[in-house]
Order: structure tokens, then sequence, then C-alpha cells
């Protein structure tokens, strides 16, 4: 039995994902908030993270977005490959998910032509990356990504020799450099191996993982405990006004890459770290 | 030793040179928002000797571009954005007059140097927290390029607008000098 799924329940999911995740922080976000507020030894980075804190309660309970830069409207689909899409087109019912999610929601609308930099008025087209899987469910996320922590984000095509001393170098000079500018405390992404692109969604997909969660592969968990220490012994701290959470979490993917390659990653991801995810 | 003052724009030379880095600033006036493509349309004007939609000489430029506001209010979100990008532009306002802007995030040396020299200071929203800092806005009207959209220019009356003071009139960067405390070599 072929499970049937109108597209038109997938656009309403989408509409009331994009307001949501940018009016309601996720509770493990928070939770991070508060047990870096116990630990940051700095004045004010104790006031930063108090403000971020309050700046939540508001956008909650105002129903107001947490940050202007509501961003590109990135969502991922998994779809059961027992499922049948009834109704229309897939790309056009998500993008209409978006655009009414960010006009009737007072989103920014964020999206723009490279060269003229005119906006495309409705923030479409959204950021669309499928993945087909077994079942007869449907999965989303829809992730609002802000450009100003997107533009502190690195690929680096390392050679094989730099190993893991590279990849530890790679990721802390990268937050580094960013320092203030990516909105810290920020939360670090990190797609290792694959190919250049896959490298690069790999480090994104890394973002929806819970904060707080272990990373299934206990080597994979070590080394993003290991490269956190190094990240906030960097000093920057909240805004990169200075102290001791420079970032919340690391989080890493790895995939197989080429004998030649060593391939990596880095998304930066501001503490604004908005994700939904729903199964229709 | 950073110290809270409270400040009335337009900035004076005397008000503004008394500024440190660490100083927190509550901001009370007019200020401006402008960011990446109204600075490209001022500096066009400025380059083709026309006058530009405000005059500069004192004001505070936001670097901000709001979310939409919903029926009765008077803005959404509108945290500060990344300021690097408007680096190119800046040193020529500072000429005109400008006395402040509010950014998060790094400056060039070129804006750091400007600062120096035409005594102007950069001050640090806090990123990501516009719904809290929307409550400092009172008032907004567009006064030019609307069609910008969250890009247009904006005339904001805000009250004890909550800042950071990051570059001052001596050259010194709080990024830099604040880091150091914390930092684990």
């Amino acid at each position: 039995m072929i499970r049937e799924l109108d597209v038109k329940e997938i656009t309403q999911t989408i509409k009331r994902l994009c307001i949501e995740a940018n009016e309601q922080l996720g509770e493990d976000v928070l939770t991070c908030f508060h047990q870096a507020r116990q630990n940051e030894p700095s004045p004010v980075g104790q006031e930063i993270l108090d403000q971020l804190i309050e700046n939540a309660r508001i956008a909650r309970e105002e129903k107001v977005p947490m940050c202007q830069d509501t961003g590109l409207a990135v969502i991922f689909l998994e779809i059961g490959q027992d499922l049948h899409l009834t109704g229309g087109d897939l790309t056009e019912a998500v993008n209409q998910g978006v655009r009414e999610g960010y006009g009737e929601g007072y989103l920014r609308k964020s999206a723009c032509h490279p060269f003229t930099r005119k906006n495309t008025g409705d923030n479409t087209p959204a950021v669309i990356y499928l993945d087909l899987v077994p079942g007869d469910r449907l999965k989303l996320w829809v992730v609002p990504k802000g450009g100003g922590s997107e533009n502190m984000s690195r690929i680096f095509m390392l050679p094989p020799s730099a190993g893991l001393p590279g990849i530890k170098e790679k990721i802390v000079e990268t937050v580094k450099e960013a320092g203030p500018n990516p909105c810290p405390p920020t939360i670090i992404g990190v797609g290792i191996g694959g190919t250049f692109e896959q490298a690069a969604l790999q480090a994104k997909k890394s973002l929806l993982r819970p904060l707080g969660s272990p990373n299934p592969d206990p080597e994979l968990d070590q080394l993003e405990k290991e490269i956190l220490g190094l990240i906030n012994n960097l000093g920057i701290g909240p805004q990169g006004l200075g102290g001791r959470t420079t970032s919340l979490a690391v989080h890493i993917r790895l995939l197989p890459c080429h004998i030649a390659s060593f391939p990596l990653a880095v998304n930066v991801q501001c503490h604004a770290s908005r994700h939904m995810e729903v199964t229709l | 030793m950073p110290k809270t003052v409270y400040l009335n724009t337009p900035l004076t030379d005397e008000a503004v040179t008394s500024l440190e880095i660490g100083d927190k600033v509550f901001l009370s006036g007019v200020v401006y928002s402008a960011r990446d493509a109204a600075h490209k349309r001022l500096i066009d004007l400025l380059d083709a000797g026309k006058s530009l939609p405000f005059d500069p000489q004192g004001q505070v430029i936001y670097y901000v571009g709001p979310s939409p506001a919903k029926p009765g209010r008077v803005i959404g979100a509108a945290g500060p954005t990344t300021s690097y990008r408007m680096d190119a532009y800046a040193p020529r306002l500072m000429e005109l007059g400008l006395k402040g802007m509010i950014g998060k995030g790094k400056r060039a040396q070129s804006v750091k140097e400007a600062m120096v020299k035409y005594k102007a200071v950069y001050f640090g929203g806090t990123g990501g927290a516009g719904a809290l800092i929307a409550r400092s806005i009172k008032e907004v009207e567009i006064i030019a390029y609307e069609e910008l959209g969250p890009e247009a220019i904006r005339r904001m009356v805000v009250e004890n607008f909550p800042a950071v003071v990051i570059n001052d009139t001596q050259g010194r960067d709080l990024y830099e000098e604040g880091i150091k405390a914390y930092r684990v070599l």
C-alpha cells in the first residue's frame, strides 16, 4: 500500500516552522546559554549571555524574531521511498511555504541577486536538500541561516599528510579569524571527507544535531570536545568582548574521501541556532 | 576603568573624545540606519557631487536591516549587522562629520585610523539580540531608498540604546584588548 501525502501539507508545515523557528529558540540552545552563564568568568561575557537569554524570552513571548536576520530558508527533506506526493510540484510547495511563512510572519526577506543585489522579495528560492530513505514518511527540517555567520565559514582541501593536527589547526584558525563577526558564542559545524561539496553539506547537517547530545562515534565525540577546548582557549568570548565561551559546541560528521584528498568544511553557526523538525 | 555613560545624539567632539573602549553607553536621540546597499548609494551620491539624504555632521549610523514591523509595533527585530562590509565607505562619512557607528565585528585598520583622525567612535551592539534591542527604538521613519526594503535608510529615535565602545579616538580596540585576559596560549 503506497501512502499518499498532499504537498499542500508540506507548504503549511514549512510556513509554520519558518515562523516558529525564528521566534522560538530551542531548549537545547537555551540550556547551553544557562550553563555558559554559570561558567563564564568574564563580567561582560556574563552580561551578554544574560541579554541573549532575555532576548530569547522576549522573542518567544511577544512572537517577534529573535534576530532581524531571519536567514535564507534552508530546508532538509528526507522522503520515504514508499511515499507518493500528490497535489503538485514539491519544490514549488516548499517555496510557497517559505513565501507564506516569511510574508505572514513578518520575517525579513534576505534573498537577492548576487550582482544587482535586487531582493527577490519573498525570501525564495529556498535552499532545498533531498534525501531518499526507506519507509513511507517525510521528515523535514527548517533551518533559517543568517548571513553573518555563513560569511565566516570556510572550506579547505587539505593534503592527506595534514592529518588530525591539520584539521584541528584549520578549525581553530577559522574561529580565530572570525573573531567577533559571526556572533559568538557560536556552534561549529564540521564536515570531514567526501568531495568538495559533500564536506560543506556535512558541516551544515551537523548543525541539526541537538546541542548537548554526544556524537554517535565515540572517537569523533572525543575530537569534538578537544577542539572545543582549543577554541575556548582563544579567549574571544561572547560577542568577541573577551571570555571563555567562544563556542558552545563543535559537531563533526565524517565521510570517506578520495585517496588523494582530505576535505574539511567549517560551517560557523551564530548563537541564534534555529532549526525545527517534523515528521509527516 | 570602563564607565557607564548616558549620551544624547547628535554627538559633540567633546563627548566622543571622552569615551574609551569598554565604556557602556546608553544612546538616546536620533540615529540613522544604513547598511550595504544604502552605503554604496551614499558614496555614489558624494562621487557625483550631490548632497546626501541626511547631513552626517555629528550623527550616528546604525548598521541594521530590521525585520518588518508587525501591526501595532514601530519595528521588528533590529540588532546590528556585521560592520566590516561598510569599511570601504565609513572613512568618507567620518570626513563629513559622522561621529558614531553602531554595529558588530571587527573594523579595518583604515577605519580605526579614520576614527582617530576625525574623532569618531565605533559602538558594538549585541549581535543576535534583535528582539531585545528593538525595545529601545521608539520611532522609525524611512527617509530614503524605500525600494531597498530592509536596507532602506531609516531615521530612528532611540531611548537608552545599549552599546559598548569597541574603538575609541585613541585608536584602541576592545576586541584586541578584551580577549587578552581570557586567552590561554
